[in-house]
């Protein structure tokens, strides 16, 4: 089967105005007649079911959480990016096109991250008109903020909580359309499978998970929002049920699977403390705006860090990359804090860490505070204090987490951090319509890989859920379904549901009948250490190949040896948990085929073998300028098919942030 | 932060399912963190229970970064237990030490029925949310953002009541499990904006009458709600809700309230 990305003719800027512009349109009486399924209600899915359910079509929307405004876009911190130039700093659709093509290390669609920059406006907007409350100036206009790997301020945000009040806002949007019978809200549900008739998606199994029924439901149209598989990991930011099973099941159903071993690791998150660590947790981007990065210059340097004078710290992101210093992208200054703790200059009780220094802030704040407010002669105390107060106000929440969490203060002593398993770029692989290989099945926001090529910029994945869902599948599914309007709904004892429904039943029977010695979280937990230590910030071949092995007898281990206490038809979240787990572990393997295939560094896909004498990425542009997109095959066996990637406006070259 | 391990004693709310009655069940943890969050714990005792061939204890979480809400524990007698400001999910085990007993219940309330043991159906906030908390504009309707300037001191203030997470806790914390922290919460952060305006009326009418349909108690202005808020919001919100209120009414702005 050939990849057909379908990317519009004629020139980058001009692509999808001539798309919207001719695509086909569904009259509103046949909307009414059209169903459409939303599986997951992030940014990505509660924007698509409101602007579904604005136009008319039926929508049903699921979530394994309790409410759809819990889902994990909610912890998003630092902010959304949009090309307003509200700040007169030369920021534009094409610089921020320029930034993400970049910034995704010339692995990502141009004309799909073009349309994602020209509508990031729009999307502000919308969200304003909502009642988001964005962060203001003292005029009343909107503020702004600076984000890695961009030299303009771009970044919308509102305190440190972008992610939860853009959600409540599409989560409003899309009670709205409840309440005026639009769409219809399934919370505690999880979809365990794609029905497929004719070659076409046409409906899901989903479990309830309070009761533990399985439920078939129809839809002309299906579309996929679950987000990221970071889980596979075991530890990552992600919240603790994030998973990859319903694009998974759609994988095994035939769609295929985009560059799966582009993860993003990111630098600021709180060091692990023990084995009992469940998760992990994200410091913002933000923070990089003012805080700076060191570490001794000794090795092994056991001072507490107040106590190292200035002379003797290595403020190693600055010194390697001076014309963005603190705020270069993501992958950058993850892989520089692996370097210097691999070399021995790690911090903290594990030495698995850096600081994160917001001293020089507080004096610099402290002193414009000093000068603003007119005070003669102020005294270091004065000067601290008002500082304090400046950051407190821009940073206060994440502070008080870091407290919380470490019981330091992190006003007093510096933050100790280290990387963590954050977003994957990598997801099912979609057309320039976001229709995955499987006609009617789409994938939106992280689910899918589209628009960040192998490593994604802060604050572009709330500006990429919401594109998506927003502006993006009113188009682009419309044009599909009004080739669909004779379809009447199909019954759901049609043959093709009953199959599907006593598959997944069959499944979970299986599960729940090996009754085992050993927990799901403890499988969970060897599956994250093969990855994490063999597919993670560095990867090499040898590691990869034993990743695999690994993999594959810790599978076999599972299905014959996990427990799962207590009874399928009740609420019972270690099936729930053992359902995806059984997923990542073959996602798992996927993701080294893939890390293995792509003789390369790129990215967040950092190859040891592949590296510039000073350590940074080294591309192999005449053999790995393509998308990778897996077939399923069966199990272990996956087909390798590739989408060239064409540069028609963006000449890559060696990404520098020197 | 000076680490050492405790052992300690659970009484925990276990109840099989909604219609069932429920009982409290003792256990006993050991080896425990003090580096652990409270629900690290929970994992720790869950671990224990499944290899022991028991049940492990159902309780909700998801992010446990303190933002969506999922969590929500009643410990010792407090919703989301002793720390100020602080969602159970971000309470650390530090808090405790050797040889302590801790309780942990559900959410209790009227309008929150027990799914199972910890774990409880809030489907009703939701509903809440449907009556009104929302502004009516389509996608693609928007005028530029900077089109409606906000003062600051506003935008800050409605930022504050948007904080709300709606975990619940406010329900549980109040005597009369009456949800008016959290209903007007969303009623002024939306009343506060000029984008809200033109519905506020109907808003404020429409969401409290769904809050008393759903079986929420009355406010008697106690005070739980926003000492045990774990986003500090505050009492404030209340007052706004109750003008609101009497506002829409005298101003015959119900006369669209459904």
């Amino acid at each position: 089967m050939a990849l057909n990305s379908k990317i519009p003719a004629g020139l980058l800027e001009e692509k999808w105005e001539k798309y919207k512009s001719t695509c086909k349109l569904v009259n509103p009486a046949n909307k009414r007649q059209l169903e459409v399924i939303v599986i997951g209600t992030g940014l990505a899915g509660a924007s698509a079911a409101a602007a579904l359910g604005e136009l008319g079509y039926k929508v049903k929307t699921f979530c394994f959480q309790d409410s759809p405004r819990r889902a994990h876009s909610i912890a998003a911190q630092g902010g959304i990016n949009a090309a307003k130039n509200y700040q007169n700093d030369g920021d534009s659709t094409y610089r921020l096109f320029y930034d993400t093509v970049k910034g995704g290390d010339y692995r990502a669609r141009e004309a799909n991250v073009y349309r994602l920059a020209s509508v990031s406006a729009n999307i502000i907007d919308q969200c304003v008109a909502q009642g988001v409350p964005f962060a203001r100036e003292y005029g009343g206009l909107l503020s702004n903020r600076s984000f890695g790997g961009t030299q303009v301020q771009r970044t919308f945000y509102a305190a440190g909580q972008t992610g939860q009040q853009l959600l409540i806002g599409a989560y409003q949007a899309l009670e709205r359309q409840v309440a005026l019978g639009n769409v219809t809200q399934y919370s505690r549900h999880e979809m365990l499978d794609v029905v497929m008739i004719d070659g076409k998606a046409r409906g899901v199994i989903v479990r309830n998970l309070v009761t533990g029924e399985l439920e078939r439901h129809f839809g002309h149209a299906v579309l996929l929002c679950s987000g990221g598989y970071g889980n596979v990991f075991y530890l990552s930011t992600n919240a603790m049920g994030s998973n990859v099973t319903a694009a998974w099941k759609a994988h095994k159903k035939g769609a295929f699977f985009g560059n799966p071993c582009y993860t993003q690791i990111h630098p600021t998150c709180i060091p692990v403390s023990g084995d009992h660590q469940s998760k992990l947790t994200l410091m913002s981007e933000s923070l990089r705006n003012d805080g700076r990065i060191w570490v001794p210059k000794a090795k092994g340097d056991n001072r507490k860090p107040n106590d190292i004078p200035e002379e003797e710290r290595d403020y190693y992101l600055e010194r390697r990359y001076p014309a963005f210093g603190n705020l270069v992208p993501r992958d950058v200054a993850s892989r520089a804090a692996k370097e210097r703790c691999d070399a021995g200059y790690g911090v903290g009780a594990s030495k698995q860490a850096v600081y994160l220094d917001y001293a020089a802030a507080v004096q610099r704040y402290g002193k414009i505070e000093v000068s603003k407010q007119g005070i003669a002669n102020a005294d270091a105390a004065t000067i601290t204090k008002l500082g304090k107060e400046v950051v407190k106000e821009k940073y206060g929440n994440l502070f008080e987490m870091y407290e919380k969490i470490t019981g330091e203060n992190p006003y007093e002593v510096p933050m100790r951090i280290y990387p963590a398993v954050h977003y994957t770029m990598g997801g099912l692989w979609v057309d320039y319509e976001l229709q995955t290989t499987i006609p009617g099945l789409y994938a939106l926001g992280e689910a899918n890989f589209s628009d960040h090529g192998a490593n994604r910029l802060g604050a572009s994945a709330l500006m990429q859920g919401l594109a998506d869902g927003y502006f993006v599948i009113p188009y682009t599914m419309g044009n599909y379904l009004a080739d669909d309007i004779r379809t009447k709904s199909i019954p759901t004892d049609h043959p093709a549901f009953v199959e599907a429904e006593n598959a997944v039943r069959d499944r979970i029977n299986q599960l729940m009948n090996i009754k085992g010695t050993e927990s799901v979280e403890s499988f969970h937990k060897r599956l994250g250490k093969i990855m994490w230590d063999k597919c993670g910030m560095a990867r090499n071949e040898k590691g990869l190949k034993e990743a695999i092995a690994e993999i594959q007898a810790l599978r076999k281990e599972f299905w014959s040896n996990v427990r799962i206490p207590g009874e399928v038809n009740e609420y019972n979240p270690e099936l729930d948990k053992a359902n995806r787990v059984a997923d990542f572990i073959e996602l798992g393997e996927l993701m080294c085929i893939d890390a293995l295939n792509r003789n390369e560094s790129c990215g967040g896909h950092f190859r040891e073998e592949y590296q510039t004498e000073d350590g940074e990425a080294l591309r192999q542009d005449d053999q790995y300028m393509y998308v990778a997109a897996w077939e399923y095959k069966g199990e272990s066996n996956f087909e390798l098919h590739k989408e060239d990637l064409n540069y028609e406006v963006v000449h890559p070259s060696a990404r520098s942030y020197k | 932060m000076e680490h050492y391990t405790m052992n300690l004693t659970l009484k925990v709310w276990k109840q099989k399912n909604a219609n069932e009655r429920g009982r409290f069940e003792t256990y006993q943890v050991k080896n425990v963190s003090s580096e652990m969050s409270f629900l690290e714990m929970f994992d720790v005792l869950n671990e224990q229970l499944i290899a022991e061939g028991k049940e492990p204890i159902a309780f909700d979480h998801d992010c446990r970064e303190g933002i969506c809400g999922m969590c929500s524990m009643y410990i010792n007698g407090r919703a989301h237990g002793p720390w100020h400001h602080t969602t159970t999910c971000q309470l650390h085990m530090r808090e405790y030490k050797d040889g302590d007993t801790i309780v942990v219940e559900p959410w209790r309330a009227n309008a929150f029925p027990v799914i199972k043991d910890l774990v409880v159906d809030r489907q009703s906030f939701d509903r809440i949310i449907q009556a009104g908390g929302y502004v009516s504009v389509n996608t693609g309707n928007a005028v530029d953002a900077n089109a409606i300037p906000i003062e600051k001191h506003m935008a800050d203030e409605a930022f504050a009541s948007a904080a709300c997470i709606g975990c619940g806790a406010c329900v549980a914390a109040c005597p009369n499990a009456s949800a008016m922290l959290f209903v007007s919460a969303k009623v002024s952060h939306l009343s506060m904006l000029p984008q809200g305006s033109p519905e506020r009326k109907e808003r404020v009418m429409n969401m409290v009458n769904q809050m008393d349909k759903e079986g929420f108690g009355n406010c008697t202005n106690i005070g739980a709600c926003e000492a045990e808020c774990p986003k500090g919001i505050s009492l404030e919100n209340i007052a706004r809700l109750n003008r609101e209120y009497l506002g829409a009414m005298f101003d015959g702005g119900s006369q669209n309230a459904k």
